[in-house]
């Protein structure tokens, strides 16, 4: 008992005070890049060639934040021209095509389906599936319940049974084998349901697309509301996610 | 030619150097060294060459060395598995990806549920116009009072799919059938056909909470194919790095332990601790797994004085915390009494299994690949060693704490060392032709292990990933024999095995 209440005494309060107070994450932390459009177009064509995702669209200077993994390559081959990967960690979007940019992201807030704010502002349930990735998504958002992100301050909380959620939170590029798996979490979900494409997995694939033995794209699966970039994404780019969209 | 050629681990061997056997000699070799106590590092079937219709079995052996022999693959041989449990994954997943048969097999069933590569006839008699597992019925129980729990593969949490079922009588569990496959995205068959550019990116999504072990084999596969060399700051760096990845993963697990016996406050410390080493991985390498950090020929990030003294200070801050929620945890009575002799392997079966890391050290079998095919710094760094071992959830959970205090001493230790990487600059990657490299590296959960083939164009031929849950699955199945079944959260997480390392 005595251990019990000294170990409470020394680990304190740790809870965030985010978002109210931001945080500033180690300058290292790759975030959302910013380009550089007066870049040299040869410098452009070698950060597209050298991409591994192949997410950087050199006619348009475009990165697609749903293809990249955020490996830093390009600002590697560039020295920093072309692309610079910055700390900020608020990335996610309500449309696909958004999150083809030159760095700066539409305000999500406003972005977002008013009726959903409504429905799921005070109180929203979570299902997560994990459909083909590599836990690295599942890990990094399981870590939302620990006490730093204390995820349930917010109503906010992941449910074991669809039946008790108002969503469905995929990670994975949904492999072949799970695909029937998906479909019917989600239609165990009652009605008005919510479908978030969470990781570059879930959104394009990630680093298996072109693979033969995953759908790639979950909205050509299910119709999808939110996208949270990233490889995976920081809990934090899923917190402000999920707290900008519905809240 | 010797009938097992030695290899060093990470050294390119010549293919034309590999040992070619008949099929009977390569049964007897295989069968000899495994009897005699050597257990299979890899055991996989390749396509001859591209446009060849010609296959070739392959194995890796280790006891204290590395060896490695062949042979030609026939459509179908005798199964070893038959004689020893130690080829049981092995020749099934051989089955799978290259439909050659292992006759006489003890449990002849599907590993991933996919189609195999060559176009012959399915080895399981599957079409794959059903959903997994196709037309395999689950192995089942009988008689009066046995019932059955299917569970999965969505799961009551935030975690990987997999299918398990118990057979059960009561609340005690008969037997535990696993099922896996549903993570499979054809990482294998991508990492043979994919633009080299694309490898490293590959290798960090195998398993992610394993994004250094996996990065570093293949990176060192890689680097002895092309001949590149490593500097001793890099290595300096990566072996922190693989450190940071063990030290996270163990306290995760261990308070994830510790509330599955519904002892709460270590899972809050621990689960927000273990976010504090993910972050140190974040200030190394940009990212919270450490991707983006290893790559062939080096790494992209410089230890400088600044992030050696956050780190420094971190783990100052953090080790007597670390050292008194461990106390509270293993100093809990509830705690014991749910965690010792819970969910046992016996020693002998772990030795079967080829049970590998902190599962198998928690059975007694010692073997750390740290120490016995060191790469990068372990070669100078001390080894660890473990006090209890009795195959319990206790020794598992026992062994994890031993092995992160090891793992903070050796952080400090390289942390000492001021050597700086050199500067990380992309480069075109070449190949050596017609070559074979095996890299072996202890990842936190054990051993991990790459094989590269190149054609004799320097493409790559085949490509073989094993993650040590590949050994480990069964463990877990043979821990939950005679068990309550409300015990199996906890034996799981005690081995946190990998279902994407596992399906690949």
């Amino acid at each position: 008992m005595l251990k019990i209440i000294k170990n409470r005494f020394e680990q304190g309060h740790r809870t965030t005070k985010y978002p109210e107070e931001p945080i500033n994450l180690y300058k290292r932390f790759r975030g959302r890049p910013m380009i550089d459009m007066n870049c040299d177009v040869d410098v452009v064509r070698q950060c597209a060639e050298a991409c591994p995702q192949e997410a950087i669209d050199e006619a348009t200077c475009q990165i697609d934040l749903g293809k990249c993994v955020f490996c830093g390559l390009c600002e590697t081959v560039s020295e920093g021209k072309f692309a610079k990967f910055t700390p900020s960690f608020e990335m996610g979007t309500a449309a696909r095509n958004e999150l083809l940019t030159h760095g700066s992201l539409p305000a999500l807030a406003q972005h977002s389906k008013q009726h959903f704010k409504k429905l799921f502002g005070r109180s929203l349930q979570l299902r997560q599936i994990s459909a083909g990735g590599c836990n690295a998504c599942e890990a990094d958002t399981n870590v939302l319940n620990t006490p730093f992100f204390d995820l349930s301050r917010f109503g906010i909380q992941f449910v074991a049974s669809p039946r008790h959620a108002d969503g469905i939170h995929v990670t994975g590029p949904v492999s072949k084998n799970m695909r029937q798996a998906v479909l019917t979490t989600w239609e165990a979900v009652p009605e008005p349901k919510v479908v978030i494409a969470s990781g570059a997995c879930a959104i394009s694939g990630g680093p298996f697309y072109g693979s033969k033995d995953i759908i790639g794209d979950l909205n050509s699966l299910l119709p999808v509301d939110l996208y949270i970039p990233g490889c995976p994404p920081h809990p934090l780019t899923t917190l402000h996610a999920l707290l900008q969209f519905f809240k | 030619m010797d009938k097992l050629l030695h290899i060093q681990n990470g050294e390119r061997v010549n293919r034309s150097a590999l040992p070619h056997l008949s099929l009977n000699e390569f049964r007897k070799e295989l069968l000899d060294f495994t009897e005699a106590g050597g257990q299979v590092v890899q055991f996989f079937a390749y396509q001859e060459s591209k446009d060849s219709d010609s296959l070739k079995l392959l194995a890796v052996l280790r006891n204290d060395n590395l060896y490695v022999t062949g042979c030609d693959a026939p459509d179908s041989f005798d199964s070893l598995t038959a004689v020893t449990e130690k080829f049981h994954m092995f020749e099934r997943e051989i089955g799978e990806q290259y439909g050659i048969k292992a006759k006489g097999h003890p449990w002849w069933k599907m590993v991933r549920y996919h189609q195999n590569c060559t176009g012959k006839a399915d080895a399981f008699g599957n079409n794959y116009r059903e959903d997994i597992p196709g037309n395999y019925p689950y192995f089942t129980v009988e008689g009066k009072g046995v019932h059955e729990v299917a569970v999965g593969p969505v799961h009551a949490g935030i975690i990987e799919p997999g299918h398990f079922r118990f057979q059960c009588f009561g609340e005690r569990v008969f037997h535990l059938e696993i099922q896996l496959g549903y993570q499979h995205r054809g990482v294998e068959h991508l990492l043979q056909t994919v633009p080299m550019k694309r490898l490293p990116i590959l290798g960090e999504t195998i398993a992610g909470d394993t994004s250094i072990g996996h990065g570093l084999c293949m990176a060192q596969g890689i680097e002895a194919l092309a001949d590149l060399e490593v500097d001793e700051g890099s290595k300096i760096v990566r072996t922190i790095a693989l450190e940071l990845e063990r030290v996270a993963n163990h306290i995760g697990d261990l308070g994830a332990l510790s509330l599955d016996v519904a002892f709460g406050p270590p899972a809050a410390y621990f689960g927000r601790i273990r976010g504090e080493y993910l972050n140190l991985s974040q200030i190394l390498g940009g990212n919270r797994f450490g991707r983006g950090l290893v790559r062939p020929g080096g790494v992209t990030k410089i230890m400088g004085e600044e992030q050696r003294k956050l780190i420094q200070e971190k783990m100052d801050e953090l080790t007597p915390e670390v050292e008194h929620v461990n106390d509270l945890i293993f100093s809990t009575p509830s705690v014991r009494t749910r965690f010792d002799h819970t969910g046992t392997v016996s020693q002998e079966n772990a030795e079967q299994l080829g049970m590998v890391g902190y599962a198998g050290r928690a059975c007694g079998l010692p073997y750390d690949a740290r120490v016995s095919f060191p790469t990068e710094c372990y070669a100078d760094l001390p080894a660890n060693t473990n006090n209890k071992t009795q195959g319990d959830v206790g020794s598992r959970a026992a062994v994890r704490r031993e092995e992160i205090m090891h793992s903070f001493d050796l952080i400090h230790t390289l942390l000492a060392r001021s050597t700086e990487a050199n500067k990380y600059t992309p480069q075109d990657i070449q190949l050596a032709p017609d070559s074979f490299v095996v890299t072996v590296n202890e990842a936190w959960r054990g051993e991990a292990s790459h094989c590269i083939l190149t054609d004799e164009q320097g493409d790559i031929l085949r490509y073989k990933v094993k993650d040590p849950s590949f050994h480990n699955w069964t463990g877990l199945a043979l821990a939950l024999r005679d068990q309550g079944i409300s015990d199996f959260p906890l034996c799981n997480k005690s081995f946190n095995l990998s279902y994407c390392g596992f399906d690949l």
